[in-house]
């Protein structure tokens, strides 16, 4: 275990630090652990009290979740709805930034004042509003409704605008003097310099999308539209004790996160440290 | 809880001035201006003219802007802006989302704001944040300071602290609401097995809140951990050094040098805490529904309920609106306090 660090001693303070910190990993390890095993537990034995070796391991809970919701299109909906919205915002956000970095124009700091402003509004006050104008438009219960209020994003726009701003002004006049037009100045010099926020920007609408709750809630009904959470907190109403239902549903919505998180771990810690970063 | 729009915004949206005049500095600043006057220098004044920017103030500068802010402006106009004006309106009149509404001026205001168990809400909401937000603090931090140091399998420490940040709110309560299932969930085992009180948790009305505070921070620590090691991982070698040499100890150093300059880093966590703890629905939703018998019914829940269970559209915005007032508040006594606690505001 100290193999890694052979010039410190090993003191009880430090044995006592790495008890710790394994006691914290395991309290934070455990929930995702039990989630599995009570997924595979057989339904009758749930009730004679938890056990960490699962007597006679199952799927039936699986076939059940399968067999009720349709499971893959639940997960295909969350991913694609997350992975549009990061497109749209990542596409509108930058542009706006560039807007408001780089062009010049009547207004501007009024109507980017305009854009920080709908940041202030939390989605509590839009929800109802929103759904009767979906209702108006005989959108409600569509993909374009899931999509509707995370299409663009002011966040995503200061971040950006932040960043473009921070891109030095003679390559852009470099490319002016070579011709170019505002779209190719936009999309062969400043989008490649900006990567490191457009990271940033990715995994928060992608987070944002993925963890929406309340929003798909009210606007959908069908199965077939369901992102993740709108599934399970469904499959949790129909099957109140069927906990191993319901945990292996939880085990499908975790692994795909979980396998995002693992290959891009570094980007993600890194995107989200940069927020609070002033 | 990463930050939602709203939060950051608050959190960060103040020192916007601070931001914009840092970047000044480090970038597009004094040398750049400079580098610039030689431009024109060298090349003919055309380049000048065709600078990007500067270039022609007429229709064929407004048609770029155009081409560059509709893609996000329709959206937000549409789907942020109208809602929220029209949100105003339906404040102000009885609608059951139904029949046409009725205008009733501010006769919901005055109603919720006059009806004692709007404040039970908000209660409610602040309950959760009391208990919530030390929690998170302290354990977000700690972890932060121990896990910046040198340390074998750190990695693996920091990537299980954050793995949960990732699962959704509808996971991490209904994980949670089957840990501490009274009768066959695993703490209860345990705790019955080490001869200690079995509490009905999520199904007792006194310990139903303190349930969904342990799911959310459990969910919420590695979020801080990120945004405090960010911090830590930004005050200079220098100054820990400085006061190493001038005898400080391990914890007068933490005490005096290293909390006092991860203020900002507190200042951002405590903001965005208190903004979405404010908004708190999801967890609550899907652990309690806001029972048993009411007693974790909080703010955002009751606009649901208004609006889907009781089709109470004008109570549901006028609340909304109360809402968004109480956090406005909250977050411009912040803002207007960190001067006195917070390093470099």
């Amino acid at each position: 275990m100290f193999r890694g660090a052979p010039h410190r001693r090993i003191t009880v303070r430090r044995v006592l630090l790495y008890l710790a910190l394994v006691t914290c990993a395991a309290v934070m390890l455990f929930p995702f652990l039990w989630t599995v095993i009570t997924s595979i537990t057989p339904e009758g034995t749930l009730a004679n009290g938890p056990t960490l070796l699962v007597k006679d391991p199952t799927l039936n809970a699986y076939r059940t979740l399968f067999a009720t919701l349709p499971m893959w299109r639940i997960v295909i909906n969350s991913f694609a709805i997350a992975m549009a919205s990061v497109a749209l915002q990542l596409i509108t956000g930058s542009m706006a930034g560039y807007a408001f970095a780089r062009l010049s124009f009547r207004g501007r700091s009024v109507v980017f004042g305009a854009y920080l402003a709908t940041l202030m509004v939390p989605l509590q006050v839009l929800v109802v509003p929103l759904f009767i104008e979906m209702k108006l438009l005989s959108l409600q219960d569509t993909y374009f409704s899931l999509l509707a209020p995370s299409m663009a994003s002011a966040l995503g726009v200061f971040l950006l605008k932040q960043a473009i701003e921070a891109v030095p002004r003679e390559l852009d006049e470099a490319a002016v003097i070579d011709g170019a037009s505002h779209l190719r100045i936009f999309t062969k010099v400043i989008v490649p310099l900006i990567k490191p926020s457009l990271a940033t920007v990715t995994i928060l609408a992608f987070m944002a999308s993925w963890n929406s709750f309340l929003w798909p809630l009210v606007v959908i009904r069908s199965p077939e539209l369901m992102t993740l959470p709108l599934g399970l907190s469904a499959l949790h109403g129909e099957y109140t004790t069927a906990w191993d239902v319901v945990m292996a549903g939880s085990v499908v919505s975790i692994v795909p996160i979980a396998v995002v998180f693992v290959l891009a771990q570094r980007h993600i810690v890194a995107g989200l440290a940069h927020t609070g970063i002033k | 809880m990463t930050p939602t729009p709203a939060s950051f915004a608050a959190a960060r949206g103040s020192d916007t001035n601070n931001v914009i005049t840092v970047s000044a500095h480090r970038d597009p600043g004094r040398g750049d201006r400079h580098s610039r006057q030689e431009d024109t220098r060298l090349h003919s004044h055309g380049a000048r003219r065709m600078r990007p920017g500067r270039r022609g103030s007429g229709w064929r500068n407004a048609g770029w802007v155009l081409v560059f802010l509709l893609p996000s402006a329709v959206p937000l106009l549409l789907f942020t802006v109208i809602p929220m004006l029209a949100s105003i309106w339906v404040s102000l009149t009885k609608w059951n989302l139904i029949s046409a509404p009725t205008f009733v001026a501010f006769n919901n205001y005055r109603r919720l704001l006059t009806d004692p168990t709007t404040l039970d809400y908000f209660l409610h909401t602040g309950a959760y944040i009391v208990g919530y937000l030390p929690l998170v603090y302290i354990g977000g931090l700690s972890l932060a300071y121990v896990l910046d140091k040198k340390l074998v399998a750190r990695s693996f420490f920091r990537a299980a602290v954050f793995l949960p940040v990732i699962t959704s709110w509808v996971v991490v309560a209904l994980v949670w609401q089957w840990l501490l299932n009274p009768a066959h969930g695993v703490v209860n085992t345990v705790l019955g097995a080490l001869g200690l009180g079995q509490p009905g948790w999520w199904t007792d009305p006194n310990w139903a809140m303190p349930s969904i505070i342990l799911a959310s921070a459990w969910k919420d620590l590695g979020f801080v951990m990120i945004i405090m090691l960010a911090g830590l991982q930004s005050i200079p070698g220098d100054v820990q050094e400085a006061a190493t040499v001038d005898g400080a100890t391990g914890w007068q150093r933490f005490r005096r040098v290293t909390w006092p300059m991860l203020s900002p880093s507190t200042f951002f966590v405590v903001v965005i805490s208190l903004i979405n703890g404010l908004q708190v629905f999801d967890q609550v939703f899907v652990m309690t529904g806001g029972g048993p018998q009411g007693a974790t019914q909080v703010v955002v829940g009751q606009i649901y309920n208004l609006t889907f269970r009781y089709g109470r559209a004008g109570d549901a915005a006028a609340l909304s609106w109360i809402l968004f007032v109480v956090i406005l508040a909250i977050t411009a006594g912040q803002l207007a306090g960190q001067r006195r606690w917070v390093t470099h505001a």
